[in-house]
């Protein structure tokens, strides 16, 4: 028998930049007159998984929220620079938040059904856009939940509480539930903190996945995490005046065996403090 | 954040190279000087330390991936460790040169030696001084001198040819040389081969404190 070779997604190489999904351009964010990140430029590849890590405090969940304005929803915050997505500033006068945020979906750190059916977890965001035809939906619900890996597992209990899922699967539901806006951007703020280590390992996966199909950046702690799942990863760091400021970005196999900073080599290889 | 676990894991290691390397060069020197008196009796314990060295090779070996998997080091620590397990290969397969060399010493039999040994004794200690500063390069992760070491290989080289235009010579005068001429130009073949070994290690050192892969002549 010939010896085969199936090697379909190489690991070894780094990634290869693609066209800019999003940019963050000299991006500030102030609570009141707190300013916890602070100029930072940032490229977000099309097709590709962002990963965002740094110590605590450094600002990371602050600059992922500020890719879809969740920031705005808390008072006295304010943002200086520019968010491009595809090329427009989502900051610019007469965006239309909504829309940025069906285009720009977040995944949260806990798992967070709605206290309704599987169906109808999935079913929300489209019909708050006003989608009521049956057929319709059945075929989102459908297509979101094969995505997010859990149509197999669901299938049969559709009409079964979220809430009754494992931790695991309710993160997937939640997954799915961003997929049904199709968004283009997933956010990520540590989505498998809660989880134990297989149920992590199957987002892991589902990550690798989805990138296919939409464009992914992700805060983690967990930095074998970012090492394991992304493409490029942005290391935050915290000033003296304790805002956030980007040390380096580059592609994550090269940060994490040859980073270029020293502050970054510190903090990967557990010295950081 | 302090890594003492892994920094001390990483000292043990670097010391575990350092002292399989100092052994190394012993065999080389060994097994010459067994060779330029003849010496028969001390060309077998060569050979027979040699398992020695290859239990010491696996051990680091088996040590550092223990370390990997224990620690999940990263960036330099990372490198260090990929090292090491490339230089205790490189460090064994010069232990199996000395071996070789003592090998040939009981291979020749009784039969006296076609002239004292000069140049090879010195291409041996070239070649263990180059192996020396080269682990003093790696313990000091120092990139710099590594790119260094592996100009003197020239002079190794030198003296290779030397010998055997030296054992050709000998060879068409009298073809009844044949046969010891070759065991000595083997035994030279090891020492010209230890050094360019050292020149991979050179390479790993300079790979460890830089991330540089390059390839030295």
């Amino acid at each position: 028998m010939q010896p085969q070779l199936n090697i379909t997604e190489p690991t070894r190489a780094a990634a290869t930049a693609t066209d800019l999904k999003m940019e963050t351009r000299g991006l500030s964010v102030y609570y009141k007159n707190f300013r916890a990140i602070k100029e930072i430029n940032l490229p977000v590849y099309e097709n590709r998984v962002l990963a965002i890590i740094g110590p605590s405090g450094c600002g990371k969940s602050t600059l992922l929220r500020a890719l879809n304005r969740m920031n705005d929803l808390v008072p006295g915050a304010r943002v200086e620079g520019e968010v491009l997505l595809d090329g427009e500033n989502i900051y610019a006068p007469g965006q239309d938040v909504v829309d940025i945020r069906r285009r720009v979906g977040m995944v949260f750190q806990r798992p967070n059904p709605f206290p309704m059916s599987v169906y109808d977890n999935v079913a929300f965001g489209p019909r708050l856009l006003g989608i009521r035809k049956k057929s319709v939906l059945d075929e989102i619900v459908e297509r979101s939940l094969r995505a997010a890996a859990l149509w197999e597992h669901v299938q049969d209990k559709l009409g079964q509480s979220g809430m009754a899922l494992s931790g695991g699967q309710q993160q997937r539901l939640c997954i799915a539930r961003a997929i049904a806006m199709e968004p283009e951007v997933i956010l990520m703020d540590e989505p498998t903190s809660a989880l134990d280590p297989m149920a992590t390992l199957t987002i892991e996966d589902l990550i690798q996945r989805l990138k296919e199909n939409f464009t992914i950046v992700i805060v983690t702690h967990n930095m074998q995490q970012a090492a394991r799942i992304s493409d490029f990863t942005a290391f935050l760091s915290m000033d003296e005046d304790r805002a956030g400021y980007l040390v380096e970005f580059g592609p994550t196999v090269e940060v994490f065996t040859n980073p270029k900073e020293k502050l970054t080599e510190d903090y990967i290889t557990g010295r950081f403090g | 954040m302090p890594r003492t676990v892994l920094e001390t894991e990483l000292k043990n290691l670097k010391s575990e190279v350092l002292e399989l390397g100092q052994r190394v060069g012993e065999a080389m020197l060994n097994s010459i000087e067994a060779l330029k008196h003849r010496d028969v009796e001390a060309a077998r314990k060569i050979m027979e330390d040699d398992k020695k060295i290859n239990e010491a090779r696996f051990e680091i070996e088996r040590a550092t991936l223990i370390v990997i998997a224990t620690q999940q080091p990263l960036a330099h620590d990372l490198r260090l460790l990929a090292s090491i397990l490339d230089i205790a290969g490189e460090l064994e397969r010069m232990g199996d040169y000395a071996k070789g060399i003592a090998k040939i010493n009981i291979l020749m039999g009784d039969k006296p030696l076609l002239k004292p040994l000069i140049d090879l004794p010195r291409m041996a200690e070239i070649a263990t001084d180059m192996l020396r500063q080269s682990l003093v390069a790696f313990n000091n992760d120092d990139a710099e001198t590594a790119r260094q070491i592996p100009q003197r290989d020239e002079e190794v080289d030198a003296l290779y040819n030397q010998i055997y235009r030296e054992l050709i010579t000998f060879m068409i005068q009298d073809p009844k040389t044949i046969d010891q001429a070759n065991y000595l130009l083997w035994a030279a073949h090891n020492v010209e081969r230890m050094a360019d070994r050292v020149t991979n290690i050179c390479e790993r050192v300079i790979f460890t404190a830089t991330g540089e892969i390059v390839e030295l002549a």
